[in-house]
């Protein structure tokens, strides 16, 4: 179980998002996942080791250590994927809920059922509408949420976004105000940079796709309440049509007009 | 042999389950499994290295290291996984049975994956012992370790080493905060299966009552 495992299963949920949604998703798996894995972690590797302090006291270095980095930065980024990852969970959810209705239906041979194979109910792609544009909907609003609260707490954690070179440390076992340093800090502070600016890139298309759904949803509605406005007025103008030729026809057709008007 | 053994279990297990039964399954893969392998294992990856002692005696580290330590949180939380994920295999077996009986014509099933009959009492033990399973672990947890917290200091005074020295535990913080984590999402799955055990129980007591009430109607 990998960050391979949770390609999987987003990849599955990728074929019923917007192109919006398609765009996050890439940029997730290989401006965030991909430079997790195959290059921060080799520069968070020995941050412990590495981290020396000033002093020969047993115990100081730990303590300064956990005092300066409660939790790594490396771990908050897994965690920060691992919770941003999640809200596509509801989409795949309802997605293979709604495939687990029309298999029933299939099966006890509705005649409203259009598929022909079970196979065909598998590959089929569902449109973003009803129930499931309100999935869709929360499981965005969800990761917003969660990208927020995670930059937040970065900032809020480790006051910015610079890694210093230098901690004074005066934490018991410390016998005094001792000089801690920290490894590699330039590098660290490039590659935390690197990771805010494609957190906010990821927010910034995760807004675009919540209004863009939103803009869909409201000129439906509008087409909607405007088609239902019309209809009336066209259907008055063919009846006269059709009632002019019934006249010229014959008196047959009054089961035609009925049939059109209703 | 690695994590994704399990993974390929749990999917099978996915197939025959309730509604509540893949949400749990989900929390199992992506709030436990991942963050096992993506991030808990990195921290307690050199706890041995990083545990120091203020004494120059050899073997005073270790030993108080192993005193302190005697299952390491991180192997407690594999065991916790794999054991927990067990039980699910009851059902897997079971329906295979089912299959067989088919197969060798012995017994025709509408559907040999429909949780019913024999089925359901399978599934309800192995829910029951999800549920034991994920508790014994949370108590042992808290009795090997007196509570879900992780000192920065502990003092050991065992032999060899001369006096009551100082031990300093490494990241303690950042253990103690996925440690939390874990009890968390243990919770959350005995939950989950409390409630899929209840919904299942009041499923079936309803469709029995339903038809004792149609068998007193004729």
């Amino acid at each position: 179980m990998d960050w391979g495992a949770l390609h999987t299963i987003l990849g599955g949920v990728n074929k019923h998002s917007t192109s919006i949604g398609k765009i996050w998703l890439t940029v997730l798996f290989i401006f965030r996942i991909m430079i997790l894995v195959v290059a921060a972690e080799k520069v968070w590797g020995d941050e412990q080791e590495d981290f020396v302090c000033n002093t020969l006291q047993p115990g100081c270095k730990n303590v300064c250590y956990d005092h300066f980095f409660p939790i790594s930065h490396i771990r908050l980024w897994a965690l920060q994927l691992i919770f941003v990852s999640t809200p596509a969970l509801l989409v795949a959810m309802h997605v293979a809920y709604r495939r687990h209705e029309k298999k029933r239906q299939f099966r006890k041979g509705d005649k409203k059922c259009e598929y022909k194979d079970i196979e065909e109910i598998n590959k089929q792609r569902f449109r973003i509408e009803g129930s499931l544009w309100w999935t869709y909907t929360s499981s965005i609003f969800f990761r917003l949420i969660f990208e927020a609260v995670f930059m937040y707490a970065f900032y809020f954690m480790y006051d910015g976004f610079r890694m210093p070179r230098l901690m004074k440390c005066n934490a018991w076992p410390c016998p005094n105000t001792v000089d801690c340093f920290v490894s590699r800090p330039t590098e660290k502070t490039v590659f935390t940079i690197f990771m805010i600016a494609v957190s906010s890139i990821c927010i910034l298309l995760n807004v675009a796709e919540l209004c863009y759904l939103l803009t869909k949803f409201f000129l439906r509605m509008s087409k909607k309440v405007g088609n239902s406005k019309h209809q009336p007025n066209h259907e008055n103008k063919e009846e006269t049509k059709q009632n002019e030729m019934n006249e010229l026809i014959s008196d047959s057709c009054q089961n035609t007009v009925i049939g059109f008007s209703s | 042999m690695s994590w994704e053994y399990l993974c390929d279990l749990l999917s099978g297990v996915n197939k025959y389950s309730t509604g509540i039964g893949r949400i749990w399954v989900a929390v199992v893969f992506m709030f436990r499994l991942l963050i096992y392998v993506a991030a808990a294992e990195n921290i307690w990856k050199y706890e041995h290295d990083e545990f120091e002692c203020n004494i120059k005696q050899p073997g005073c580290e270790n030993v108080c290291f192993d005193h302190f330590f005697p299952v390491s949180h991180i192997r407690l939380w594999a065991l916790q996984l794999i054991i927990v994920s067990t039980p699910s295999l009851l059902v897997v077996f079971h329906v295979a049975y089912r299959e067989n009986r088919e197969k060798h014509n012995q017994k025709l099933y509408k559907n040999p994956g429909k949780i019913d009959g024999g089925l359901l009492c399978t599934y309800l033990i192995s829910l029951i012992l999800k549920t034991g399973f994920e508790i014994v672990f949370l108590v042992l947890f808290y009795k090997l370790y007196n509570g879900f917290k992780i000192p920065r200091l502990v003092k050991c005074d065992i032999r060899p080493c001369p006096n009551t020295v100082d031990c300093y535990i490494s990241k303690p913080t950042e253990k103690m905060i996925f440690l939390y984590f874990l009890v968390a999402t243990s919770c959350l799955c005995i939950i989950l299966n409390l409630s899929e055990l209840s919904y299942l129980i009041f499923k079936h007591s309803l469709k029995c009552h339903l038809k004792k009430y149609m068998k007193k109607q004729q």
